[in-house]
């Protein structure tokens, strides 16, 4: 108790070294659990990008291939499913409900998606969030869309405008060849954005992809004269033929299996179903090193900081001479000694990992809601993870085990000065 | 320690450090208990040294150092620490005191360190026990400041207050006057030896002004008695 007292007091005499030491171990402790916690928050956000979707159902492929184009709008489906396939597993007694999608047009980069009000009722993506409206509702005709946020900002759209959609995936830049110029789309309004993939969609009916292509054959425009005019179109003389994929939600968790076996065996059509969560976290472990070298980085931090520890004890300890031979000429042991210094190091790191896990949790509260709404990224606000912990002990131990080297020196100094200390 | 063996008793003391010349050679000396010694010589003649050996602090000697009836080479190491902060007062020259700790702090840092000493008290409380001798040495008006705060004559009377609680039987003053002008040096030595007194205590002072030797018991010349570097 003594030595602990004298280490506390000790610390606070040089109060302005203790804290540009704390501070220094406080902001790498702050680093590490921060990167640790966007870490987690990423992950998190990353498995989060779609939720309560149990099953993403396509025409046989790639289990990576079919997330991509269906959660991520990456890549295109090699084959469409049929719609006679759809309705059948949208109306199988297991299911809850499902999305349709149809993919393969595009809108200057953008992705054109068709759906069905399903979407916007069942879609969820951080757990519970549904998609909602920033301006004007869902399309009900077949000529309107609804945009994702990021669309509407980068291309500056907004509800009323017009929108001609392209044939085929185009990049921003290489505006397609073939438009569906004849056929304008109304936007019926903007989605609120979600900072997931859905912000970088355009939503039609799927009545709306039907009509682009009513007069196309064999994925080529119309001849001229030919051409179906929009005016003639109308919701009820579309026929879906096919779809791209479909989300599913199974009405009990026990059947998701049990579905994901039969859709894959289903005979009328070469079908897969994949697991969203168990494909995201398979691509996750693909493109997640970035992770573990930011890791390694915080790691390095730690070090400096924990070095720059080592530097002002290590420093002080010349002044601090006489104050080791007054100790020794009152009675203190080297024990003493060499604890009163490990106790120093130790306390420093201590505080240092306090101020660190404080100094994360102020940042996460102010910054929290700003991050989520521009990055997209959740950041849990929540006492320390596994790993935090671990992290924070073993900067403590660090803490301590450096405090031997000055101890050590402060000992040999008492040994080799005795009780005369010329300063 | 029986009533009529010496505080200290060298026979044969050999010293140097490490593989240097020697700096101690004393062929013997004897400090009678209760007795006030001054202890005089020029810069390096070993006086500090010696005080390190007799402290317990410096070892590596050859001869037989006994303190207050005790051969300190046969003690261990945590032993001699142990010894010197219960039995034992050290007063150095100047900087006597732990910057960081307050003026009662620093005086009962023995005491708190040792629990033999401590319990030398008497049953009196620590801070009464601290309180009683910082009267003594008028420092009690002190007892709350920051050490820094003190001049240097309030320094070294709290040192000597620090050296004097828990009455140690032997008190080592290393030139603890040499920072003190005429007056206050006259008055720190007076309150030092009426409170050496007090406690019993043996008063081992060294110091190169040999102005003051006549207001002690002995005066010791160490190039006299140490024959090393003659």
């Amino acid at each position: 108790m003594l030595v602990l007292s004298l280490a506390y007091q000790s610390l606070k005499n040089r109060v302005l070294t203790t804290t540009l030491t704390v501070i220094s171990i406080g902001l790498s402790i702050a680093l590490l659990i921060g990167v640790e916690n966007v870490r987690v928050g990423a992950r998190e956000s990353f498995a989060n990008t779609i939720s309560q979707t149990d099953l993403i159902v396509g025409a046989r492929g790639g289990s990576l291939q079919l997330l991509l184009y269906s959660v991520f709008r990456i890549g295109a489906a090699t084959n469409n499913i049929t719609y006679q396939t759809y309705e059948h597993w949208k109306n199988h007694p297991a299911v809850a409900w499902t999305i349709p999608y149809s993919l393969g047009d595009s809108h200057r980069g953008f992705r054109v998606v068709g759906t069905d009000e399903n979407f916007y009722t069942h879609y969820r993506y951080r757990r519970d969030r549904s998609i909602t409206f920033e301006s004007g509702r869902l399309p009900q005709d077949v000529f309107e869309v609804a945009l994702g946020s990021d669309v509407a900002r980068t291309l500056g759209y907004k509800t009323g405008d017009k929108v001609v959609i392209t044939h085929g995936v185009a990049t921003a830049a290489g505006r397609g060849i073939l438009d569906h110029g004849d056929k304008p789309f109304t936007v019926s309004g903007v989605l609120k954005k979600t900072a997931t993939p859905v912000d970088r969609s355009l939503y039609i009916q799927l009545e709306g992809i039907s009509a682009v292509h009513i007069d196309w054959t064999d994925g080529a425009p119309p001849m001229p004269g030919e051409e179906v005019p929009a005016a003639k179109i109308t919701k009820q003389t579309m026929k879906i033929d096919q779809i791209t994929s479909f989300l599913l939600r199974s009405k009990s968790r026990i059947d998701t299996l049990r579905l994901q076996r039969e859709i894959s065996t289903y005979s009328e059509e070469p079908l897969q179903a994949i697991i969203p969560g168990l494909t995201l976290q398979e691509l996750w472990r693909t493109i997640g090193y970035a992770e573990d070298a930011l890791t390694v980085v915080t790691f390095f931090v730690i070090i400096v900081g924990l070095l720059g520890m080592l530097v002002s004890l290590y420093t002080s300890l010349n002044e601090r001479r006489r104050e080791m031979a007054i100790l020794r000429a009152i009675g203190a042991g080297p024990v003493k000694i060499i604890s009163l210094l490990v106790l120093e190091s130790f306390l420093l790191s201590i505080a240092g990992c306090v101020l660190g896990v404080a100094l994360v949790y102020v940042l996460s509260v102010t910054f929290q809601p700003i991050v989520e709404q521009h990055f997209g990224l959740y950041v849990p606000i929540q006492a320390p993870t596994m790993t935090g912990w671990i992290y924070l002990g073993a900067v403590a131990v660090a803490g301590l085990l450096i405090g031997f080297i000055p101890a050590w020196k402060a000992y040999r100094n008492t040994l080799s000065d005795g009780l005369s200390v010329r300063l | 320690m029986s009533e009529t063996s010496p505080a200290i008793r060298l026979t044969d003391l050999h010293f140097s450090y490490g593989k240097g010349p020697k700096i101690l050679d004393v062929p013997s000396l004897e400090v009678k208990a209760g007795e006030k010694v001054f202890l005089f010589g020029p810069s390096g003649s070993g006086k500090t040294t010696l005080l390190g050996v007799l402290a317990g602090v410096l070892g590596g000697y050859s001869g037989r150092v006994e303190v207050l009836g005790r051969d300190i080479a046969k003690l261990s190491g945590s032993q001699r620490d142990a010894f010197r902060g219960s039995h034992l007062g050290y007063i150095f020259q100047l900087f006597n005191l732990i910057p960081y700790l307050s003026v009662m702090e620093n005086i009962t840092l023995p005491c708190r360190l040792s629990a033999e000493r401590r319990g030398r008290l008497n049953g009196v409380s620590l801070e009464q026990a601290a309180h009683g001798v910082a009267k003594r040495l008028g420092i009690d008006e002190l007892l709350t400041k920051r050490v820094t705060n003190l001049s240097v004559g309030q320094q070294q009377r709290v040192a000597a207050a620090r050296s004097l609680l828990g009455a140690p039987e032997l008190i080592i003053a290393d030139e603890p006057t040499s920072s003190l002008d005429y007056d206050h040096r006259e008055r720190f030595l007076e309150l030092l030896f009426e409170s050496c007194k007090a406690a019993g205590a043996t008063l081992l002072f060294v110091s190169h002004d040999r102005s003051l030797m006549h207001l002690f018991d002995r005066q010791l010349s160490l190039p006299a008695i140490n024959k090393a570097g003659t």
